[in-house]
């Protein structure tokens, strides 16, 4: 009984083994070097460059297929040039801290595969534009939060708090599910033209996140934030270009969740 | 070396209209544009593609045209949505790209400017309009249109 276990524990070991040295063979993690133009700016002027001048500047890296832009960066900073400066926290996608102009487009760093950027060609990363820029990659975000702020984006139920939880249909749930998904990031309210143009509108992120209580069925004050919205800087001012949509990493529908405040607003119906 | 101060966010919204200027002006855009899709294409199929084709417009055309009050508010509809339509386009762009004051007051006045100019001479040309000139050579006149006119024009001068 024991020789027999043995042996059929040393087959299954070769067997894991040479399975190993097969993955390994045939998809072996590539390793490749690549150029990053960062557009980069210190707000102390150095021997070089007046204090607040944008300049671009070029590292090369040497990276894995399976790494990300926040990967290349991290790189770049611990063991290439420690001053340059950029947000992240999870580096998972999830807090939003690291939303950044990749190859032109708003992406988050934490998210982007080098491989599928076209690293043959040196890759663009730039702050997200409309917001000061502070230092490098770090803007203030502090205009964008302004917005979000003041469509109240917190639950304001009217009447007594109820002895137990407020309960809510699937169907209910879904009208504002898509919204409930926003981290924050600000890639959407970043990659909209009118928001560059116009510093005042609200942006597409303030408008997502009044969306997901303007429909949620525990909520009763959908007409104190629809009339924050209906106004000059507000819903109006979105030209349906949808730069928002393409930019967010979560996938919400962003210009969709826009038009359904705006139908609101029109048709006087929640 | 002191860093310079960063540039504080500008929040000058002005204070919330109560009339939503916006919302009507939004609701406008969506209804005008698909009522001018309608006026354009059947103005353009009417004039280009029926009858005698392009080759056919000329001023006795126009003349036979607006004899029927239909194409003269036809005409008079497309003049204004579009002016309006257009206009109320280009004070959106004024609004997004003139930074100051002075230069939003100015593209928005000679907006203002250009509007009314437009439809006070299209609304002159479609209602005032003559087809039969006097002294014009009558190979250029609607002889149709012409005759008809002078017609009533004697029989209402008869008793």
């Amino acid at each position: 009984m024991r020789t027999a276990a043995t042996k059929d524990a040393s087959t299954k070991d070769a067997a894991t083994k040479d399975a190993a040295t097969k993955v390994a063979a045939t998809g072996e993690v590539a390793t490749f070097e690549v150029i990053l133009k960062i557009r980069r700016n210190n707000p102390e002027a150095s021997g070089e460059h007046e204090a607040g001048a944008g300049y671009w500047q070029e590292f090369r890296v040497k990276v894995h297929s399976t790494e990300r832009i926040l990967d290349a960066l991290h790189t770049i900073k611990w063991e290439q040039d420690g001053s340059l400066t950029f947000r992240r926290s999870c580096a998972h996608g999830v807090c939003g801290s690291d939303a950044m102009r990749i190859n032109g487009r708003n992406r988050l760093a934490c998210k982007a595969l080098i491989k599928d950027l076209h690293p043959s060609r040196p890759i663009t990363i730039e702050p997200i534009q409309g917001l000061p820029v502070l230092k490098d990659l770090i803007v203030d975000m502090e205009p964008f939060f302004a917005s979000y702020r003041e469509i109240m984006p917190f639950l304001m139920p009217s009447g007594d708090a109820p002895k137990r939880e407020r309960l809510q249909s699937p169907e209910q749930r879904a009208r504002f599910e898509d919204t409930t998904k926003c981290i924050l990031c600000a890639a959407c309210t970043t990659s909209c033209p009118v928001f560059w143009t116009d510093g005042q509108y609200f942006g597409p992120a303030a408008i997502v996140n009044a969306h997901r209580f303007i429909f949620d069925s525990r909520d009763d004050a959908a007409w104190e934030r629809l009339e924050i919205l209906n106004d000059r800087d507000g819903v109006w001012k979105c030209r349906t270009t949808f730069n928002c949509t393409d930019a967010c990493p979560r996938g919400i529908q962003v210009t969709e969740a826009i038009s359904q405040v705006k139908r609101a607003l029109a048709t006087h119906r929640v | 070396m002191s860093a310079p101060a960063v540039v504080p966010p500008r929040f000058r919204r002005p204070p919330h209209s109560r009339i939503h200027t916006e919302k009507w002006a939004w609701l406008f855009m969506r209804a005008s544009g698909a009522l001018l899709i309608v006026l354009i294409f059947t103005h353009l199929f009417v004039n280009l593609m029926t009858g005698n084709g392009i080759s056919a417009i000329d001023f006795g055309f126009v003349a036979g045209k607006w004899a029927n009050p239909l194409w003269k508010w036809w005409d008079a509809a497309m003049l204004v949505l579009a002016m309006i339509h257009g206009t109320n386009g280009m004070r959106l762009l004024v609004n997004d790209y003139a930074r100051t004051r002075w230069v939003r007051r100015t593209l928005k006045s000679a907006l203002a400017a250009a509007f009314t100019l437009v439809v006070v001479l299209g609304s002159l040309v479609i209602f005032t309009f003559d087809p039969c000139p006097e002294g014009a050579a009558a190979t250029d006149l609607n002889a149709a249109v012409c005759a008809s006119i002078t017609h009533t024009a004697t029989t209402s001068e008869a008793p």
